[in-house]
């Protein structure tokens, strides 16, 4: 018998998922289809370099059927919910398909709405977010156009997509004016609900020595509750002010609108809770979870993503075979961090273990939690990575889904 | 690691002055924690959140942050502040005896 498993999502998590199982499986043991509302696959780390002009918006997407492979169904269509009871997607156009599999490949969306005023007077003038191909494009011209004054980078609240985002923001906003001759005349703040610039203690002390250096001044513990974009304000939930003459906002984040109209499937916020080694749903064994959408203790990025992949493929195998999963996920992570001026740093990092100095284990053994310009190279050479070898589903060499533990040091914070 | 005396029984709290065993903790502590982070008087509605970040934190391992907090526990985040003005999350997660949420990664 064919077993049928739907993946709801043609982003990273739901493209390389497709592509790694149909490689694995027979067309007589597994039908795949991939179903998204659209045709149009963004690459997410590029949306960063298009404020500063160093990417172009029609450069990061392809089409989404067009990176899977052959023998895998691409339908375009909006999924008004899944009834889990009944292992059935319902399309927005009624009609409806059953699973044997589920995969929940939906990612994470914007909700700029659920923050009082940010979407009021000024949104998208004086007020932007990167996070969005829209809004990088508009953040772009609003740059071009900046004469000086106060620009504010400010995270509403975790979770989002790639934390260290925002970071790179302020480091490369840095570097632009600094080559635009008017650095002395921009002063760059950066807001964050946290109690520092990073998540995790060591990585934390070495962005914060950065933004000391860079003279980028930086606000912790701040909640933001309205934006005043007419007045040009962040006002706290505790009653602070930072003020801004152009601010730069990372919006709450939100799972794929469909997984709160589809009962018992989701957490409060919209995502799927799985096994974190297993991926598979809290809720029902034959639905699994990938990438962004997935409720699971680490940073949404691409990377997790890819390392998850592996593990989720093969426990869609056990499962169809009617074995015991693996739970070999362990929450791998893996980013480049741009620092500016050609430079990145590179951390590395799971569950267990927190973002450590060292190198990476590999031929070229690029440095951990130091700026180099190699790892600068990494940065650029991974978007033709993530199109030729990361969506198609392939392992990466010497990159293997397990955190390596060699080649880091063990430090601790002061 | 500091040892303190919560009515009248000894506690240990990390750096941060969160509870390093949750178990020690005890519903007749909590007035003397609130009075050290600056609230005289815990009223029914502090009691709610309290009792919620308790029962999230024993149902999931680690306590809910301020968002949501507030999109589940009954009480706006805007409520949530002048019951507890340093801090919803930090603030009630030390009063009802449980780690500091960790809301981030």
């Amino acid at each position: 018998m064919t077993a049928r498993v739907v993946i709801l999502g043609g982003g990273t998590g739901g493209t390389l998922t497709a592509n790694r199982l149909r490689r694995r499986l027979g067309r007589q043991e597994a039908e795949i289809v991939v179903i998204d509302q659209d045709d149009r696959h963004l690459y997410q780390p590029g949306l960063l370099f298009v404020p500063f002009g160093l990417a172009r918006a029609e450069d990061l997407t392809k089409s989404r059927g067009a990176q899977l492979r052959d023998g895998i169904e691409f339908r375009q269509a909006a999924v008004e919910h899944v009834d889990i009871e009944a292992a059935a997607v319902h399309l927005a156009d009624g009609s409806a398909l059953d699973y044997d599999v589920l995969v929940v490949a939906s990612g994470a969306a914007l909700a700029p709405e659920e923050t009082e005023g940010l979407t009021d007077t000024g949104w998208m003038e004086r007020v932007h977010t990167f996070y969005s191909l829209e809004g990088a494009t508009q953040l772009a011209s609003a740059l071009q156009g900046f004469e000086g004054g106060r620009l504010v980078v400010n995270v509403i609240d975790m979770p989002i997509k790639c934390p260290v985002a925002p970071v790179e923001f302020c480091f490369l906003a840095d570097w632009y004016f600094t080559e635009r001759g008017m650095r002395d005349q921009v002063e760059l703040e950066y807001v964050t609900p946290l109690d520092g610039a990073f998540t995790k203690p060591v990585c934390n002390e070495k962005l914060g020595g950065l933004f000391a250096e860079k003279h980028i001044d930086l606000v912790t513990e701040f909640n933001t509750g309205t934006v005043d974009g007419q007045g040009g304000r962040l006002i706290s939930y505790d009653e602070r002010e930072v003020a801004f003459d152009l601010a730069v906002v990372v919006p709450l984040h939100v799972g794929a609108p469909f997984v709160a109209r589809s009962a018992g499937l989701g957490d409060e916020l919209g995502f799927v809770p799985v096994d974190v080694h297993t991926l598979q749903s809290s809720a029902r064994p034959n639905v699994f979870a990938i990438g962004d959408a997935a409720g699971v203790p680490t940073s949404k990025a691409g990377s997790v993503a890819h390392f998850e992949g592996e593990v989720l493929v093969e426990n869609i195998e056990h499962l169809l075979k009617g074995e015991a999963l693996v739970a070999s996920f362990d929450g791998h992570t893996n980013c480049f961090i741009e620092t500016g001026f050609r430079k990145a740093l590179l951390i590395d990092f799971n569950y267990e273990t927190e973002p450590l100095p060292g190198h990476f284990p590999m031929a070229v053994g690029l440095p951990l939690l130091h700026e180099s310009r190699l790892n600068h190279l990494g940065k650029l050479m991974f978007q033709w990575i993530y199109w030729h070898s990361l969506l198609p589903g392939r392992n990466l060499p010497g990159v293997a889904s397990a955190m390596p533990a060699r080649g880091k040091r063990h430090e601790t914070a002061a | 690691m500091p040892t303190v005396t919560y009515a009248g029984r000894d506690v240990e709290l990390n750096g941060e002055g969160f509870f390093e065993d949750p178990a020690q903790w005890s519903e007749e502590m909590a007035p003397e924690i609130a009075r050290a982070e600056g609230i005289d008087e815990l009223s029914e509605d502090h009691w709610r959140v309290i009792k919620f970040m308790r029962t999230e934190y024993e149902e999931k391992g680690t306590g809910p942050t301020v968002r949501l907090l507030g999109k589940t526990s009954g009480v706006s985040v805007k409520e949530l502040y002048q019951l507890f003005p340093k801090g919803p999350a930090k603030v009630a997660a030390k009063i009802a005896g449980i780690p500091k949420p960790r809301g981030c990664i």
